[in-house]
């Protein structure tokens, strides 16, 4: 079997488990983006918890994801709960890093500005300093979302959704007609889906960012 | 001049009264704290805080200044036993430009950062009409005082109009009254409102964006403006004309202003008073210009005066306040034989030829007309720099001295002749303003004398009872 038949015959197989692969980064994406930009808000001002939380949303990326994976199993079981757990916490450290340090690189003199025309903190955070601190958030979105593409393929093991599974079967039946097949399709769909994803950012930048502070 | 003096000893005294009448209100008002002891420690000024900005006074006269009484302010900062501001007490009157001026580091922009409470004073007290701001909500009383900086501090993800309507949304204002407030703004400080509402800050130059800075510091007309070298990161030609529109706005507001700045002749060319400050923020001078120029208190003051203070005293004197001289002029339609019979009876070998709406248009010599051989069309030198009523004398001078007959044309406000500066105008109302400043100085030296002898008198008397 060639693999455009292989395409065509497992045409719904391979549909369901792209969407399921897209639809767990975009809701683990959704998750680490408000988790992260809320851990910088929190911490940006102080030098040393913001660079705590870099340091430790660094150390998660560390831990290789197959292991983090195989020790989340018996903690929470199988199936959906140890992807999003592992995808949130891998999605976690570009985000983090990235806010605080946008949050950190708004110049002071505007950010003092902003406390003499009478913003009260809040206001300050959302009118002000978040606006600025877009455009490498955003940068830190995507870098995320690229990675977790990848690491989402883990999650199979742990019997999570997405095309992982058709790799893993490929894999683990190696010699069978189909084996490569499986591989490869699956490798080939997250890379579409990664650069679709990618294609979805360039626009939400497009749309977001202000013409004032666009690039 | 003299008016102008005349005025200064109105003010002087104006001011003692009302600070006279505002010690007594004052003690009144202490009265009450007491009665508000049980409030929350940020209402915890005595004097509930109204909607309108401080207090009555400024409610009834709509959008003029305020007075600010700072009182033995300090600051200190943690880990430095020298205090960064010590101990300054001055008192800024309603509707005047009061210049902080002092070396990098003295504590100026330290000092005007607590006037806001950007930088909280460590003690002292703020009182902004009469109204001890010291503990207010920070946000609160600083919406009602407009703030420029450097490089206007413009949101750059924001357009012209969204940075200028923010202070008073914030305010609360209906969304309708805004949008008229930012085109009144931009066209308040010179912006053509259709061309730059919806501009970002990124496509504007250095000096229009200090513009939208001012814009946005006034939008919601608060009494106090403090600005922080506002015109310092612009080149100096727009640094000139900002200064300029400042007085020109100024003139319509009446605000209270304060600006830091160290350049000492920005201080001249705006400031009603001066505070020369030294390190820490002492107060080595608080004086009007022309006093500071040619009275400076001490060698720190005189110092930074720097060279040629009688040079920088032109700058204080306007054009309108010195005699012009009438200079003999021909309209360009007059027919060439009375030009002639004007030029050759006159005891002026010169005549001024004005255009048809009474503008400087030439200089004319006799010589020139025995070359005009019937007509005048290429006779004559075109008068080439001019100088307004507003124009300094200092730009007067210039304008004399590059001039090749030592001359230059004195125009109003729509170009028409009013008259010519010449050299020796300019030399006798020099000598008479020094001749002024320096009679004035001694009567101020008196004044500060008799005062001290009061003083000390009263000293005596209080030991021997």
């Amino acid at each position: 079997m060639s693999f455009w038949e292989y395409l065509t015959t497992r045409r719904q197989q391979l549909l369901t488990d792209a969407f399921q692969h897209a639809s767990a980064v975009f809701q683990c994406m959704v998750v680490a983006t408000a988790l992260g930009v809320l851990i910088a808000v929190l911490s940006y001002r102080s030098t040393w918890a913001g660079n705590l939380a870099i340091t430790s949303t660094a150390t998660f990326l560390t831990v290789p994801s197959l292991a983090l994976i195989g020790l989340l199993i018996p903690v929470v079981g199988l199936g959906v709960a140890p992807t999003v757990i592992a995808l949130t916490l891998y999605g976690l450290l570009p985000i983090v890093r990235n806010a605080i340090v946008g949050l950190r690189g708004v110049d002071p003199s505007l950010v003092d500005a902003a406390k003499g025309i009478g913003m009260s903190h809040t206001a300050r955070l959302l009118r002000v300093e978040l606006p600025l601190a877009w455009p490498p958030i955003l940068t830190g979105i995507r870098v995320s979302t690229q990675m977790l593409m990848g690491i989402a393929a883990i999650a199979a093991y742990a019997s999570g959704p997405g095309l992982g599974n058709e790799i893993f079967r490929g894999i683990a039946s190696l010699g069978s007609a189909n084996a490569v097949n499986q591989v490869l399709a699956g490798t080939l769909g997250i890379v579409v889906l990664a650069l679709l994803f990618d294609a979805a950012y360039v626009l939400l930048g497009r749309l977001t960012i202000p013409r004032g502070i666009r690039a | 001049m003299p008016e102008s003096a005349s005025e200064n000893t109105a003010a002087a005294s104006a001011a003692t009264s009302s600070a006279a009448s505002s010690a007594t209100s004052a003690a009144a008002s202490s009265a009450t704290p007491a009665a508000a002891s049980s409030a929350t420690p940020a209402a915890s000024s005595a004097t509930p805080v109204p909607d309108t900005a401080f207090g009555g006074a400024v409610s009834r006269g709509g959008a003029s200044g305020a007075t600010i009484r700072l009182e033995n302010l300090t600051k200190r900062y943690p880990g430095n036993p020298m205090p960064a501001v010590d101990n300054v007490s001055m008192e800024i009157k309603a509707g005047e430009i009061v210049i902080f001026v002092g070396p990098s580091g003295c504590g100026k922009s330290t000092t005007l950062k607590m006037i806001n409470r950007l930088i909280e004073p460590t003690s002292g007290r703020i009182r902004i009409n009469d109204e001890d701001v010291t503990d207010m909500d920070p946000v609160k009383l600083r919406r009602k005082i407009g703030y420029a900086i450097q490089a206007s501090g413009l949101f750059p993800h924001m357009t012209v109009a969204e940075n200028i309507a923010l202070v008073p949304k914030m305010a609360g204002w209906p969304r309708t009254r805004v949008r008229d407030r930012v085109e009144e703004m931009l066209d308040l400080v010179g912006l053509d409102p259709r061309e730059f509402h919806g501009r970002y800050p990124r496509q504007l130059s250095g000096g229009q964006q200090q513009r939208v800075g001012v814009a946005r510091a006034l939008a919601a007309d608060p009494p106090v403006l403090l600005m922080d070298e506002p015109f310092g990161a612009v080149d100096p030609i727009t640094r000139d004309h900002l200064q300029d529109e400042l007085i020109r706005l100024q003139h319509e507001l009446r605000k209270t202003i304060v600006f830091v700045t160290h350049d000492f002749d920005e201080a001249i060319k705006l400031g009603d008073r001066i505070a020369v400050l030294r390190e820490r923020s002492h107060i080595a001078q608080f004086d009007t210009p022309e006093a500071i120029l040619t009275n400076p208190t001490d060698d720190f003051v005189s110092g930074f005066v720097g060279a040629g203070a009688a040079l920088k005293r032109l700058n204080l004197t306007r054009v309108r306040d010195v005699a012009i001289a009438e200079f003999p002029t021909v309209g360009v339609d007059d027919p060439l034989q009375s030009v002639f019979d004007r030029l050759r009876q006159g005891p002026h070998n010169e005549l001024l030829m004005l255009d048809r709406r009474g503008r400087p248009y030439k200089w004319l010599r006799r010589g020139d007309l025995a070359r005009a051989k019937g007509s005048l069309a290429r006779a004559g030198q075109l008068v080439q720099d001019t100088v307004t009523r507003d124009a300094t004398l200092r730009d007067a001078l210039e304008a004399v001295l590059t001039d090749s007959g030592g001359r230059a044309a004195v125009t109003g406000r729509r170009g028409e002749y009013i008259g010519v500066v010449d050299m020796e105008t300019l030399m006798n109302s020099v000598h008479e303003l020094l001749e002024a400043d320096r009679l004035a100085a001694i009567e101020h030296q008196h004044q500060l004398e008799e005062l001290h002898h009061d003083r000390t008198e009263r000293e005596l008397e209080g030991f021997g009872g």
